[in-house]
């Protein structure tokens, strides 16, 4: 599995071009999550991929080739924060309520929802920590699920920015004079 | 200055330097040719769209420029999809203007709308919809620029009638470029260009692949630098024949599935190969487990994706063919490589009695009899456009290029077709050149309409069909690989000689090898376009051939005698 972080410009159709490339190389991806950043005009992706490390290189500089990415990054191999985000709604009758209610601290989730029959659990952090509560709830019968998939961001003084703005068309090296 | 939408493209055309346009009308594109019709644009109409792609590929191939190709919303579109993929593979900078329904029925499955944009996303470098008048001279010029920048590439442009009828303000200077910021990469480190000269100077048996790049980078003579102070053997790929003359003793030909044996050996038993503008296509590498084990690998290439794609190599410099090569040749200590080269000569000589030239005249027609008689009587001069199959590679093997932008050809999409429409665009790009179409009987018949728009264009180019009566390729793998079974390759064709006839063109049929000359002279003394079917020998194949996914030391080397063909050969 690998990690890549992309900006993008924030506008329709870019979605498109990124997924339909991974699609192009054959390369399957386990989830993609897209954000705003702090500049309205670029948006920022999570890409888990399933591939290894010349495939994840691959998926970087074919990404960085769309007119439309501004950035891509594998960042498998760095220090990363991941997090992932469940809402996870789980039958819970009177007898069982108080168990649930245990596990629940212990996995620091929170319950957000409370019906007679059923609860929603909120539940954030690595994909481990999620995918070992959900082991714990199957047993009371887990209803419906939603997750996020993964947001990751390098840790520390690691920084990784949208290029700012140059001269327009400074994106695109110069092939020398071709016509000659 | 207020112009309409479709006023703007053609002023915007014509600022970038355009002269030429491929294209066919329709209705969401109207408005564009009643604009075109009050400009000094030239319009080519073409009998098919997809002969405008590949005219306006040939015309960018030919110049190094950009072509242009122009169709209408729906079928017009799609019918582009095969040349614009065909400029994908090949690198070759095309800008498709396509008409678009109004923006306001986007969407509603209107009459001939089709998302053409999302069709073409994975065959374009880029593409975009362009629904108000006010942002055509912005998007046209980055179009260009994406089309012509770093590793070329078509991008289509797909603008709405409305779009095209609408006005607005038009003022070029405050309708420059805004493409989004890249961040600047730095491309190789100090490390890996030392590493990359201490391969250089430590080879022994050093070969050069040199690929289309040398030429998109305009590095001919960066290139030829390069091969000098390392005294390199050079072998081309298909697409990177023309980048370095055939003349030159270094220059051993063409590598690959149909590559030359001698240039095939050389890089099985090489310790160095020093990669340039090409992207190791399986056609070139044959099974990549056994390809150049001994060899070190240096991969100068612009594109970062294509490093360690299909072949993992020991240093990468990233960039632009011409820089990397001219930062690289001070740095060339090592020139010695006479037992090498020799060694190579040696190679060479075995292969050359094979050779179908050496073999004495027997009467039949063989196609590497025309085009050796072609390239002799055009003194190598000549822009040869050729389609795909058979033909294609003995024109590889055959016809010596000495000057870049000379063969004209689909690689990488490998498009039957693409030929004659090419030649034309090839001969708009340069009309004081020579252009001969080789092409087969089974091509020829996919985009021969395209006759009519040489007659009605009244331009001059010679067009060869080398006629076998199989789909030739196809035939030669059902021979080798599928027991002689003859399956749909088979081909009946109208008599080429009375079509052209009928089209306004001088048609000749030749079936004897002392007719090819004499034809070839007074064809070229015409000064019309002029067809000869050549009746060549039916069953001939292309050797040396390395069978799809074998190694590339695994060759099926023709056979003494020609008439007895066999796969079994070592």
């Amino acid at each position: 599995m690998q990690t890549l972080v992309a900006y993008v410009e924030n506008k329709p159709g870019v979605l498109n071009r990124v997924s339909s490339l991974a699609r192009r190389l054959a390369i399957n991806i386990d989830s993609l999550t897209v954000g705003p950043t702090e500049n309205e005009e670029i948006a920022r992706m999570t890409i888990v991929a399933h591939t290894d490390e010349r495939g994840a290189h691959r998926l970087e500089a074919s990404l960085e080739k769309l007119v439309d990415v501004l950035l891509a990054e594998n960042i498998s191999t760095r220090a990363l924060l991941e997090r992932d985000l469940a809402l996870i709604k789980v039958s819970a009758d009177q007898q069982n309520r108080p168990h649930l209610m245990e596990l629940i601290k212990v996995f620091r989730a929170r319950v957000v929802d409370v019906a007679p029959e059923s609860l929603i659990i909120e539940v954030s952090g690595t994909v481990d920590k999620i995918d070992g509560l959900l082991e714990v709830l199957r047993p009371f019968g887990v209803l419906e699920m939603a997750r996020t998939g993964r947001i990751s961001m390098t840790r520390g003084g690691d920084l990784l920015q949208p290029p700012v703005s140059e001269s327009s068309g400074s994106q695109l090296e110069s092939t020398g004079s071709n016509a000659k | 200055m207020k112009l309409s939408g479709a006023e703007i493209l053609c002023e915007s055309l014509t600022r970038l330097g355009v002269r030429e346009i491929f294209g066919y009308p329709g209705g969401a594109i109207l408005p564009v040719y009643d604009a075109l019709g009050k400009s000094k644009l030239h319009h080519v109409l073409v009998r098919h769209e997809q002969g405008a792609t590949h005219m306006a590929d040939g015309y960018a191939r030919a110049s190094g420029g950009i072509g242009v190709a122009m169709a209408t919303s729906g079928p017009g579109a799609t019918n582009m999809v095969t040349g614009i993929a065909t400029a994908m593979l090949d690198s070759s900078p095309v800008v498709c203007i396509t008409g678009q329904v109004s923006s306001k029925v986007l969407g509603s499955d209107a009459f001939q709308e089709i998302d053409i944009t999302g069709i073409t996303m994975p065959i374009t470098k880029h593409n975009v919809v362009v629904t108000k008048a006010e942002d055509i001279a912005r998007t046209l010029r980055e179009a260009f620029l994406i089309a012509n920048g770093g590793r070329p590439g078509p991008v289509l442009v797909d603008i709405t009638k409305d779009a095209q009828q609408a006005s607005a303000e038009f003022n070029w200077e405050a309708s420059a470029p805004k493409l989004p910021p890249k961040r600047r990469r730095n491309n190789h480190d100090q490390a890996e260009f030392d590493r990359a000269v201490e391969m250089l100077n430590t080879a022994k048996r050093p070969i050069i692949l040199a690929g289309h790049g040398i030429m998109v980078s305009g590095a001919m003579r960066a290139f030829e630098q390069f091969v000098r102070a390392g005294n390199y053997p050079v072998a081309m790929t298909l697409l990177g024949i023309g980048c370095f003359p055939t003349d030159n003793p270094l220059n051993l030909g063409m590598m690959g599935m149909h590559g030359e044996a001698w240039v095939n050996n050389a890089i099985q038993e090489a310790d160095l190969l020093i990669a340039v503008g090409m992207r190791f296509d399986d056609r070139v590498t044959g099974d990549l487990r056994t390809y150049a084990k001994s060899a070190r690998k240096i991969h100068i290439e612009i594109d970062r994706a294509e490093i360690n794609k299909n072949v993992k190599v020991d240093a990468a410099l990233v960039g632009d063919a011409r820089a990397v090569l001219e930062r690289l040749t001070p740095h060339i200590e090592t020139r010695d490589h006479s037992a090498w080269i020799h060694h190579i000569t040696e190679l060479k000589g075995d292969s050359a009695v094979r050779d179908i030239q050496s073999l004495p005249d027997s009467g039949h027609l063989y196609a590497a009899h025309v085009i050796n008689d072609l390239w002799k009587e055009t003194q190598g001069e000549a822009i040869i456009v050729t389609d795909v199959g058979q033909h294609q590679m003995w024109e590889a093997q055959y016809y010596h290029h000495n000057r870049p932008r000379t063969l004209i050809t689909s690689g990488g999409l490998g498009t039957m077709g693409f030929a004659l429409p090419a030649a034309i665009g090839a001969k708009f790009a340069k009309p004081d050149s020579e252009v001969w179409v080789v092409v087969g009987d089974g091509g020829f018949q996919m985009t021969m309409s395209e006759l009519a728009t040489i007659v009605q264009e009244k331009i001059n180019i010679k067009i060869a069909i080398i006629n076998n009566g199989y789909l030739g390729m196809v035939r030669q793998w059902q021979e080798f690989f599928y027991d002689k079974r003859y399956v749909a390759t088979p081909l009946v064709a109208p008599d080429f000689a009375a079509l052209a006839n009928a089209f306004g063109i001088r048609g000749e049929r030749i079936t004897k090898r002392a007719e090819v000359v004499p034809t070839i002279r007074s064809a070229r003394e015409s000064a019309e376009t002029v067809l000869i079917d050549f009746r060549v020998e039916q069953e001939d194949s292309v050797y040396p051939m390395v069978a799809a996914g074998a190694s590339l030391s695994d060759m099926i080397r023709r056979p003494n005698n020609p008439l007895v063909e066999t796969a079994t050969e070592p």
